[in-house]
């Protein structure tokens, strides 16, 4: 496989290969048992047992930039990243998230304001309050501008992991795909693309809660698709459930403009992260009911199945492009655009 | 990956073009461009600059390539086979 | 006709058309009774293939082959060491991102960027002049890599007049060279050959018809949709059915027959065709295009004396690691017949070439899931 490194390199950040080697070479190593889904389950969180009932937290840092950029900023994505970190988990009535910043000096105050009061609209949306946070103030270009961490905790009857994909279960995109990470690369490189790319970024904790209420048991593993991608999350899936998946390219649901910017600088959307979707898998007796409930949320209206599990060539995702059918290769490090 | 969009001109200032891709507005150089180019028309774009004037029917005129190129293997008529069934699935999705 | 009429992405990508263009492909294969290699020299092209899954809907007779096609993969490791020297000396370097990380005999420009040089990524050469007009203070230097489809945009920019403290260190290639050197190859088996569509929009297609008949091989011209190929593919075999070594443009909406002439007048102004050695290749003739004399101020070879010695060594090659990039870039090999594809050798860890640039031929399967036909995995 592949050899160890000495130094931790940008690519150990960026959600695929690299990233998930190196917390299973180093990270694992502070696993121990807990009595519910801990360390080791590598999942968006863990799970506690408490009483009859689960308490799932998750954990997250923000270093995104541009800090503002279409569509959102850090402040929302931190609030909206945790959020549905627990709604993965199937946790969708968050008790209280913590806000901790790591600040430049310099740093302006109005940015600052600006990034708290969208911190506060989006919990609003999500109906999660920020219920205690940190302050750090690092000498100048010691950070890059702004770190933020949030924690989420919340109380769940069931916990949905990411290993419970079986062969013959269907896969739904809650939306289109794509558009956070185009829009943030479109930006921050030099590429002179202007265009409608803004990010997704959203709580999905609303648009989870109808999936369940109406699939219950049978909605069987939930993903966010963040850095890494719908591509990463599959990966993950499959892996988990030693089940292969079948994606069908024409039923993924993609913008015209993300698709344009992905051709134009050689990226697949596939590829990019996500702020504001999840992938869904069901049963397949259940998964037009939750289709159904998805597509009646506004989050969810551009929802579609998109992807099968087979029993075939476990742990592998592979790509039905209409014309033939080739590997998804798993997200490997950052994501460079190309000249065209 | 240059599978080579082709980009709607919006406006010319000089040399300058701006292009759009399907929402995507991009400043494309007319330096090199084969023919005049104006507004309305279809460019092809490499490293930012225009390289090709792609002609209106080009649409049809590939897929009259295409079907000719069919025609002559005798092909065509699977393809108006598969065109049919094609617009009887459509149609059985739509009911 | 609205945008999405025109794009008309569906229809070159129409699954339906492409099964039948799939079908009448298999019967002009099986007429020839034989199995059959047809190459193509474009990074592009090889990336379309990989990407739509192609290769697993042509007939397994039919070898479609990538050629030296990918013009950073050909670029020699001295000539890198040319631009490492210049930003070890305090130029600002701009280059094309595929460039950054191509080792040069020992280093790459991303060594000499994580070492303190002015090394720059851009995404046109425009970008490069622009730079040159911020920074007056430096020597900008614009490493110009790629094939004619390139070149023809350093050609404009020089034709437009630069800033003073402007050059051009240039390792453009020439794409009609790359298909001689496969020609010419005694181990060569290749019927038939797919031009690649946007380097031929700036020449034309008539340029293929001396090739054409010197191998006795058709010549296709073909776009980079899925239809395209598959069409262009139809085509050539029929060719090749029928004894006939001509050229078709199966790329009518991009390719005409006298390409680009404004275009070519501007490369032909700047550039001119010299015998250069391409990397894993040896020499190939008229394989790259130089800026003429009469812009030895901007031409950076004479701009400036370049010393390579601090940044090269002449011993070591990747070859002695096992890699096969010369091999594969003739078409005498793929990457999966090579050692080191996939474990030593990786996209973020690349050993040869081919790895290294995204028009690689081991990259582009690297990154497409690793094999070109699924129907070969277990």
């Amino acid at each position: 496989m592949e050899k160890s490194v000495a130094r931790i390199g940008l690519k150990h950040g960026s959600g695929g290969r690299a990233m998930r080697q190196l917390i299973e070479d180093v990270f694992l190593r502070l696993a121990s048992p807990v009595d519910g889904i801990g360390l080791a389950a590598l999942d968006d969180g863990a799970a506690l047992r408490v009483g009859d009932r689960w308490l799932v937290i998750t954990t997250d840092s923000h270093v995104v930039h541009p800090v503002f950029f279409p569509g959102g900023d850090i402040g929302r994505l931190s609030v909206s990243g945790t959020v549905n970190d627990l709604a993965m988990m199937g946790a969708t009535e968050p008790l209280g998230l913590t806000c901790a910043v790591v600040l430049e000096d310099g740093f302006p105050r109005g940015d600052l304001e600006r990034i708290v009061a969208s911190m506060r609209e989006t919990a609003q949306e999500a109906g999660a309050p920020i219920v205690t946070g940190d302050t750090k103030v690092m000498g100048k270009g010691e950070v890059d501008g702004i770190v933020m961490n949030t924690t989420g905790v919340a109380l769940t009857d069931r916990v949905v992991t990411d290993a419970g994909l079986r062969a013959g279960d269907q896969l739904i995109v809650t939306g289109t795909i794509g558009d956070h990470g185009m829009a943030i690369m479109s930006r921050r490189h030099d590429l002179r693309l202007e265009g409608d790319l803004r990010s997704d970024v959203a709580p999905l904790n609303g648009l989870v809660r109808a999936a369940l209420r109406a699939g219950g048991e049978d909605v069987v593993a939930m993903k966010d698709p963040t850095r890494g991608g719908v591509a990463g999350v599959l990966h993950e899936m499959a892996a988990k459930g030693k089940v292969g998946i079948v994606v069908d390219d024409a039923a993924v649901p993609v913008r015209d403009e993300v698709r344009a910017a992905g051709e134009m600088i050689g990226i697949d959307p596939l590829l990019v992260a996500n702020e504001g979707k999840a992938v869904i898998a069901v049963r397949a007796r259940s998964v037009e009911k939750v289709l159904a409930a998805l597509r009646a949320h506004p989050l969810g209206a551009r929802a579609a199945i998109f992807a099968t599990a087979v029993a075939e060539r476990p742990g592998a995702v592979i790509l039905d492009t209409g014309f033939g059918r080739r590997l998804l290769a798993e997200p490997e490090g950052e994501l460079l655009p190309r000249i065209c | 990956m240059c599978l080579g969009v082709p980009g709607k001109v919006l406006a010319i200032d000089g040399l300058a073009a701006t292009v759009d891709f399907f929402g995507v507005k991009k400043e494309l150089r007319l330096d090199i461009v084969d023919e005049p180019v104006s507004v309305g028309d279809y460019v092809l774009n490499h490293v930012g600059f225009a390289i090709r004037r792609i002609p209106p029917d080009e649409v049809q005129e590939t897929l009259a390539l295409f079907d000719q190129i069919l025609d002559v293997t005798g092909a065509k008529a699977d393809l108006m086979a598969e065109d049919v069934r094609g617009e009887i699935a459509a149609a059985k999705d739509k009911g | 006709m609205a945008t999405k009429d025109l794009f008309a992405e569906l229809k070159f990508r129409d699954p339906a058309r492409a099964r039948v263009l799939a079908d009448a492909l298999r019967r002009n294969v099986d007429a020839l009774g034989r199995p059959v290699s047809i190459m193509h020299v474009c990074g592009s092209h090889e990336q379309a293939i990989a990407r739509f899954g192609l290769r697993a809907v042509l007939p397994p007779a039919l070898q479609l082959i990538m050629g030296p096609g990918c013009p950073v993969c050909v670029t020699d490791g001295p000539e890198v060491d040319e631009a490492v020297a210049l930003a070890r000396s305090g130029a600002r370097v701009c280059t094309y991102g595929d460039m950054l990380r191509l080792p040069g005999t020992r280093l790459s420009l991303a060594d000499a960027k994580g070492d303190g040089g002015k090394v720059e990524v851009v995404y046109s050469v425009a970008q490069a002049v622009e730079l040159a007009e911020q920074h007056p203070e430096d020597e900008v230097v614009f490493f110009g890599s790629g094939f004619e489809t390139t070149a023809v945009a350093t050609a404009a920019v020089i034709l437009q007049g630069v800033p003073k403290n402007f050059s051009v260190l240039s390792v453009h290639k020439w794409v009609p060279a790359a298909m001689q050197v496969v020609a010419d190859s005694k181990e060569t088996r290749i019927e038939g050959y797919l031009a690649a569509g946007h380097a031929a929009a700036i020449t034309g297609w008539a340029i293929f018809e001396p090739f054409a008949a010197r191998t006795g091989s058709p010549v296709a011209v073909a776009g980079f949709e899925p239809l395209d190929i598959l069409a262009a593919l139809v085509k050539l075999t029929e060719l090749m059915r029928e004894g006939k070594a001509e050229v078709f443009n199966a790329y009518p909406r991009v390719v005409s027959r006298e390409g680009n002439l404004p275009a070519q007048k501007a490369l032909w102004k700047v550039f001119e065709p010299r015998t250069g050695v391409w990397r894993g290749i040896a020499a190939v003739k008229d394989g790259n295009l130089d800026l003429r004399d009469e812009w030895a101020a901007i031409d950076a070879r004479k701009r400036f004396r370049i010393d390579t010695a601090p940044v090269r060594d002449d011993d070591a090659a990747a070859e002695a690691q096992g890699c096969i990039c010369g091999s594969i870039m003739l078409g005498l090999a793929v990457p999966t017949d090579c050692a080191l594809y996939g474990k030593a050798c990786l996209p973020e860890s690349p050993v040869g070439s081919c790895m290294v640039s995204s028009e690689g031929q081991c990259r582009i399967w690297h990154t497409y899931g690793g094999v070109p036909d699924l129907r070969k995995v277990g």
